[in-house]
């Protein structure tokens, strides 16, 4: 089980609490874990990347385990401890302003 | 289901004179949210509903002239991007359906600020149209210039690529809010004519639905561009008609108030008395097509109303002979715009003429302009302004 937390605004969107909670076959990446994610909230494509998983979308960030994986390859493996549920992935919008 | 009243840019100008009013919907956008407001055909008090979409940019919600309860919103946001939403009971829910752009074909490039070319790239939907004639039928205007049809309640979007394909695209250059296609409207009088505007390339018609356009620009003049009356580069800000004349065509430029006398053949100015010429939003009366209205901005670089004074100003005339419509307005201290989709009109006996400021405030007037009070204040700045007369 992969959990997810979304930004408040995309919470907003898909109706659901704090943190998703979601299967993903196979190997755990983030294109693995967002195409789920879209899967199950038809709502947020093109919201967190581009259609058909295009690139994320400049002010959206990926953290996980206390990294930065915002410039990681989509096709590169989560940390293990997001794979097995011990870490939450989370998307953030990112702080912007002066 | 209520009944939209005959009125704007749906049909005749007459034929509301006797229908029984069950209310008039203001719909607001806004930087932070959209806002419905409900009132009896008295329109003395709103009951205001919203935020809806709290904390996203909602550049326009506008309603179906075919089915008034079928309602269409922009959502947007610089960190989220787009959705659509659309509402099909008047407001009260709504559901997003679909938010895919993709312009047809590569894209190419328009001109950037510099001069360089730039890549089309979409931003958002500044401008929703909702068909005269098919609730299913919904029109975009985004940012980068690009018209969108869907045929399927949002569902999905094709664009109408006659328009951005045209041979003077590459020569576009977006105005200082971004090149936007703002204004579009369907002729109720020539089936299958069609208006689109753009800043900064000037207004556009197709007579075949969209499919191929033209330049309508002969006789705008646009000071600071290299040829001041080129066939494109001139930043329209805003175009209105009278559904029951449709050849006559009102523009709000970035400076000059225009008129068409023939479908946008060719432009004369009308500005007349006015105190500027700069502004954004210029709308018709429901039942006078020759009562125009306007809210003159200072300038270019100076957003607000002249000496502070926030005034609406009425032609009876069709042009040229302007009134300033004050009573209710604050006539000191006040500098707060008026974006160019934020006045619209309601179709009833006694036009209603509604605005909203980027201060947050939501005016309306039943008496055709003469005098005024709002029906909201304290929202965040005011994007879009629309209104349903409901029977």
């Amino acid at each position: 089980m992969i959990r997810v937390v979304l930004p408040a605004h995309l919470r907003t969107l898909t109706q659901a609490g704090g943190e998703v909670e979601l299967e993903v076959a196979g190997q755990v990446t983030q294109r693995s874990v967002l195409d789920a994610l879209e899967a199950r909230y038809p709502v947020l494509r093109g919201t967190i990347r581009g259609h058909d998983g295009g690139p994320r979308r400049a002010f959206v960030r990926f953290f996980a385990c206390e990294q930065d994986l915002s410039h990681e390859q989509p096709d590169a493996p989560l940390p293990a401890a997001v794979a097995t549920g011990a870490e939450p992935y989370l998307i953030v919008g990112a702080m912007a302003g002066g | 289901m209520p009944r939209l009243r005959l009125g704007r840019r749906t049909a005749s100008g007459g034929g509301w004179k006797g229908v029984p009013v069950s209310g008039v919907r203001v719909l607001v956008g806004t930087r932070k949210g959209a806002f419905v407001l409900n009132s009896d055909g008295k329109r003395e008090r709103w009951d205001v509903s919203g935020p809806h979409f709290a904390g996203w940019e909602i550049y326009h919600v506008k309603g179906s002239p075919a089915d008034p309860d079928r309602l269409f919103a922009s959502q947007c946001s610089g960190w989220f991007g787009q959705l659509i939403q659309r509402s099909d009971d008047g407001g009260r829910t709504w559901e997003p359906v679909g938010n895919r752009f993709s312009y047809d074909g590569e894209p190419g490039t328009h001109q950037w600020y510099d001069g360089t070319p730039h890549p089309w790239e979409f931003a958002r939907v500044w401008h929703l149209e909702p068909s005269l004639g098919d609730p299913d039928t919904v029109y975009a205007g985004v940012e980068d210039a690009g018209l969108f049809r869907s045929a399927d309640g949002g569902q999905s979007w094709q664009e109408l690529p006659g328009l951005r394909c045209h041979g003077s695209g590459a020569s576009w250059q977006p105005g200082a809010g971004g090149m936007c296609l703002h204004t579009i409207i369907e002729d109720p009088g020539a089936p299958g004519r069609m208006f689109a505007a753009i800043s900064a390339a000037g207004a556009f018609r197709s007579d075949d639905a969209g499919q191929s356009w033209r330049p309508v620009n002969r006789g705008l003049h646009s000071e600071g561009i290299p040829d001041d009356d080129a066939e494109v580069g001139h930043c329209v800000h805003r175009i209105a008609m009278h559904p029951a004349r449709p050849q006559v065509l009102y523009m709000q430029k970035h400076w000059d108030v225009m008129r068409s006398d023939d479908s946008g053949e060719s432009w004369h100015e009308v500005s007349g008395n006015l105190p500027t010429d700069f502004g954004f939003p210029i709308d018709v009366h429901a039942h006078e097509p020759d009562t125009v209205y306007v809210v003159p901005i200072t300038s270019d670089s100076l957003h607000y109303p002249p000496e502070g004074k926030l005034r609406v100003y009425r032609s009876r005339a069709g042009g040229d002979d302007w009134e300033a419509l004050t009573t209710g307005l604050p006539q000191e201290h006040c500098y707060v715009n008026v974006l160019r989709d934020a006045m619209a009109v309601d179709s009833l006996d006694d036009c209603g003429v509604y605005f909203g400021t980027t201060g947050g405030q939501v005016y309306a007037s039943a008496d055709a302009g003469d005098s005024w009070a709002p029906i909201v204040r304290d929202l965040p700045a005011v994007l879009s302004v629309e209104v349903q007369t409901l029977s």
